[in-house]
């Protein structure tokens, strides 16, 4: 890109591309704010603005299969609240949803008929959205689709796809069907198929916001975003809650709730010692809050209980008891030690399924980044 | 000659569900209900803390969102005998209405209107009769041919891009579509609108739970969302005033744009008034506590039952009196599955007996669901909007009454056509109207509240595991939009020893019992026109008219006692 090209020029997007979006009823405004929203979720400078709107208007939707197994539609849903007032629009205007259960309107053999229809047409070039977790448990009895088990579409579907998006932690991790005792064998993609081109987006649900933060990136530079040793893309789970937190000055200063409608809850203290699980959990709930930016757990006086974490409902619970093993609190220097002490108990509490993942990307542990395929 | 034929998946639902039919002349002769999903979330809770239950059971289902934390909170406040602050009523009495009507709205325009709107009709429509016609029906400002023409413009747009996305292999152009074409664009434009307008509605719910889907305030004793008119970190007068605005453009929407469509919808559907009718037996637990002094008897939308049809002889609901078969489910009991257990009692081992995937047919002589078979003595029940104003009507409900009155001379049809496909659509518009209109009273009382310097959310006096009785039992009920919800609990020195739920679409989508006797789906089924057996439209709108959600309908229930060996990470 020119280095001398003046800001302005930079970043505008063609007049012919707005008129367009004008017509399908995407006001100029509506539709530049949601590319400006967009490459401000994904840390992008204001230049890439032109490049997201022409990913955008780009004729060549690309084809996306939503599979819905062990769920609860939490995520289905959530991506019904998708952000920026047009953003949903956008979306159905932007991608080109062939199977999406909640929503589609064929139903029975000629709804599956669309879905192994687009399988077939987009082999190799469409995006594989997977909500829920896949049992596998007696042989997959325990969740089938038209006659199907889930393990077998799942392995149809993501195996043929471009990219897969595994969204809430369902999904990702198995999630709440998998917590102890597992009575069906849930487990997230990726366990199924380690070598999928994955990203996964856990949140319990996702936060909308992401998920179409990660298809434009992928329209936008036509690969993932970089990811953590758990595949979650570091634009959006880069930072503790704690790291973010707008009640984080009160635990450096040491003012907490001790009980809920206590004055100091009332106030805005930390939550510390209602349970928040901010200081082990990695996403962007604080910058960017849920159902446009109206609130999030903490804001609303409720501590995080760690939903993009794996294994959540078991390293996580009691939800109400206090992290362990704290050392202190109180001062700047202290809470960058609980940090360390956060950090080091994660990785144990993920244990065996976090272990194997860094070993099958070949990958140390401490490494951030993985690349997108070996 | 019987033709058997098969719906999986029923799309436009929450969950997995399967449909099998048996057609003989052109209508529906036998039907088999079945869920194909299962993962076991009440043995999961066993061992757990029950302060953090609904943590857990609020991910039975992100569609009906908070029904599942408001039962089990309850269940463990009644084991506890936990009496909640006023304004943890109001605030829960909230989230709750505004779930009944965000949640209704979604299944009018996104999951059933389909079964009743021909998309493709609207290709074909006037964008000035259109308006005519919108402008007939309701004084909704959004209603100019320039607005309607831009809609159509908008579809005309995408079909002609030939890739029809989640509107590709429907069943358009079916004989039983029967709306003209303005119809259809007015219908095709409020399913655009209706759908930016549950996303900024549902903000009440962010604003008093933190998000929407699954909020996360609701607290065992209370709520965890402060309230303080002088703290900028807590419900305030600024945050009172933006509900208010919420609530105002939600009941707006519902007066201006969703009853006059349902009318409208509705009255080029009148055969639909004759079809459906299912078991006739009805079941409400009652929802909406209009004071706190925790009888639990002055409820908005009262409680009861109603056998045979009969309205004028409303019973009262009594808990003791449900039982849970698994005769046909892929579960067992210990003394046999030929009788009912009360949840209380229940035992349940999953045990699969169906055929191995992939299969074609299910084995309907035999077990073939993962919902069980809820019945009140020993009777299969309807729930849902359609039990809950058949009940308050029975009972004399005034503001019910007058609006069922409204809407049946509308259409121009007699009570009798509540008992139906079309009835059952009817009354959860109707329900949709009373809550919508009955919110603002709670907003306000809560105002009211904060002026007077009533500031609690939350009784904490038994919040300490400590303070809790060795042994310890309840069960907490809830209106949820798809019917009455109950769950049951056991605790043990402070932890859950037995979780159980009963669920409003496990009494709607269960299996035939140790009598034989059909779910409500199953029967309703029966006698539905079916004009071409490879395209069944006509399922589809019975079945929605219940507005299926199959990830709650199916759970398990361990034996009592049974030791879940655990391993904590932390």
């Amino acid at each position: 890109m020119n280095q001398q090209t003046d800001e302005k020029d930079d970043c505008s997007v063609p007049e012919e591309v707005l008129q367009r979006w004008e017509g399908r009823g995407i006001s100029r405004r509506d539709f530049l704010a949601f590319c400006s929203t967009m490459a401000a979720t994904l840390a992008l400078p204001v230049s890439f603005v032109p490049k997201i709107a022409a990913a955008l208007e780009a004729d060549n939707r690309p084809a996306v299969i939503w599979l819905e197994f062990q769920s609860c539609s939490g995520d289905s849903e959530a991506f019904l609240r998708a952000n920026a007032p047009t953003a949903a629009e956008i979306i159905l205007d932007t991608i080109s949803l062939e199977y999406a259960e909640v929503v589609m309107a064929a139903a029975g053999h000629q709804a599956e008929a669309a879905k192994a229809a687009a399988v077939e047409k987009y082999k190799g070039n469409y995006i594989a959205i997977v909500e829920g977790s896949i049992p596998l448990g007696e042989g997959g009895v325990y969740c089938t689709v038209g006659g199907e088990s889930a393990v077998d579409t799942l392995k149809k579907v993501v195996g043929n796809a471009r990219a897969t998006i595994a969204v809430g932690s369902c999904a990702a991790f198995g999630n709440l069907p998998a917590a102890a005792p597992n009575p069906t064998g849930a487990v997230g993609v990726r366990d199924v198929l380690p070598g999928a081109t994955l990203v996964n987006l856990p949140g319990c649900p996702l936060n909308a916001e992401n998920l179409t933060a990660t298809l434009v990136h992928i329209l936008t530079f036509g690969k993932l975003p970089a990811v953590d040793r758990l595949g979650r893309p570091l634009f959006a789970y880069g930072k503790r809650i704690h790291d973010n937190c707008e009640r984080r000055a009160h635990f450096d200063a040491g003012q907490y709730a001790e009980k809920f409608g206590d004055p100091g809850h009332r106030q805005g203290w930390c939550l510390y010692k209602l349970g928040c699980k901010g200081p082990e959990t990695f996403h962007n709930c604080p910058t960017v809050r849920y159902n446009e930016g109206t609130s999030w757990p903490v804001m609303a006086g409720h501590g995080c209980i760690g939903c993009s974490e794996p294994e959540f409902w078991d390293s996580m619970t009691p939800f109400y008891w206090r992290l362990p093993q704290v050392p202190g609190f109180g001062i700047e220097l202290t809470a960058d030690q609980i940090g360390v002490g956060f950090a080091a108990g994660t990785a144990l509490a993920f244990g065996v399924h976090g272990v194997f993942s860094a070993f099958r990307k070949g990958d140390a542990m401490e490494s951030d980044k993985v690349k997108k395929e070996e | 000659m019987a033709t058997k034929i098969v719906v999986d998946p029923v799309t436009r639902i929450e969950g997995h569900l399967r449909i099998e039919a048996q057609i003989e002349g052109g209508r529906i002769v036998n039907a088999w209900s079945s869920s194909t999903a299962f993962r076991g979330i009440e043995t999961i809770l066993k061992g757990r803390d029950p302060r953090d239950a609904h943590h857990f059971t609020q991910r039975f289902c992100g569609v009906c969102t908070t029904v599942h934390s408001m039962a089990s909170i309850r269940c463990v406040e009644d084991a506890l005998k936990i009496r909640i602050p006023d304004n943890a009523r109001l605030i829960r009495n909230l989230i709750m209405a505004i779930q009944n009507v965000q949640d209704h709205v979604i299944h009018f325009y996104h999951l059933h209107a389909l079964d009743w709107v021909d998309i493709v009709s609207a290709l074909q429509a006037d964008p000035a009769a259109t308006a005519k016609l919108a402008q007939s029906i309701s004084d909704w400002p959004n209603s100019g041919v320039t607005h309607f023409r831009t809609v159509q413009e908008r579809i005309r747009a995408f079909a002609g891009t030939g890739r029809l996305g989640p509107f590709q292999n429907a069943y358009w152009g079916h004989s039983a579509y029967r709306l003209p074409p303005e119809a259809n664009l007015m219908a095709v434009a409020h399913y655009l609108e209706a759908l930016e307008w549950q996303k900024d509605i549902i903000k009440i719910h962010a604003i008093l739970g933190s998000k929407n889907p699954h909020p996360q305030t609701f607290l065992v004793g209370g709520m965890a969302i402060p309230v303080d008119p002088d703290s900028q970190n807590a419900i305030n007068a600024d945050k009172i005033a933006h509900i208010g605005k919420l609530l105002k453009q939600a009941r707006t929407f519902v007066e201006q744009v969703y009853i006059p469509d349902l009318l409208a919808v509705a009255s080029f559907y009148k055969e639909w008034a004759g079809i459906g009718g299912g078991v006739g037996n009805f079941l409400a637990c009652g929802d909406f506590p209009m004071d706190n002094e925790g009888g639990g008897d002055n409820l908005y939308f009262p409680g009861g039952v109603i056998l045979g049809k009969d309205l004028a002889n409303v019973m009262p609901m009594e808990e003791d009196r449900i039982t849970e078969y698994v005769t046909n489910s892929w579960y067992t009991y210990a003394k046999g599955d030929d009788q009912g257990l009360h949840p209380f009692d229940g035992e349940t081992s999953q045990k699969y007996t169906g055929p191995k995937p992939p299969y074609q047919w299910l084995d309907t002589e035999g077990k073939y669901s993962w919902v069980k078979s809820p019945r009140y003595q020993d009777q299969p029940m309807e729930v849902g909007p359609l039990a809950r104003m058949l009940v308050a009507y029975g009972r004399g409900h005034q503001e019910v009454r007058d609006t069922v009155s409204f809407v049946l001379g509308k259409l121009g049809v007699g009570p009798e056509a509540l008992f139906s496909t079309l009835g059952r659509t009817a009354a959860r518009g109707i329900e949709t109207l009373l809550l919508a209109r009955k919110s603002e009273l709670w907003l306000n009382q809560l105002a009211d509240n904060m002026g007077r310097g009533i500031l609690e959310v939350h009784n904490g006096e038994k919040w300490e595991p400590a303070t809790w009785p060795v042994e310890a039992r309840g069960f907490g009920f809830h209106e949820a939009p798809r019917g009455a919800l109950g769950h049951w609990v056991r605790i043990e020195k402070g932890l859950i020893v037995n979780f159980q739920a009963v669920v409003p679409s496990t009494w709607n989508a269960g299996p035939r019992d140790a009598m034989g006797q059909m779910g409500p789906y199953e029967a309703a089924l029966i006698g539905t026109p079916i004009a071409d057996p490879e395209k069944p439209l006509e399922i589809l709108r019975t079945v929605h008219s219940f507005d299926p959600c199959l990830a709650c309908a199916v759970h398990v229930l361990d034996g009592r006692g049974t030791e879940i060996i655990r391993v904590r990470a932390l």
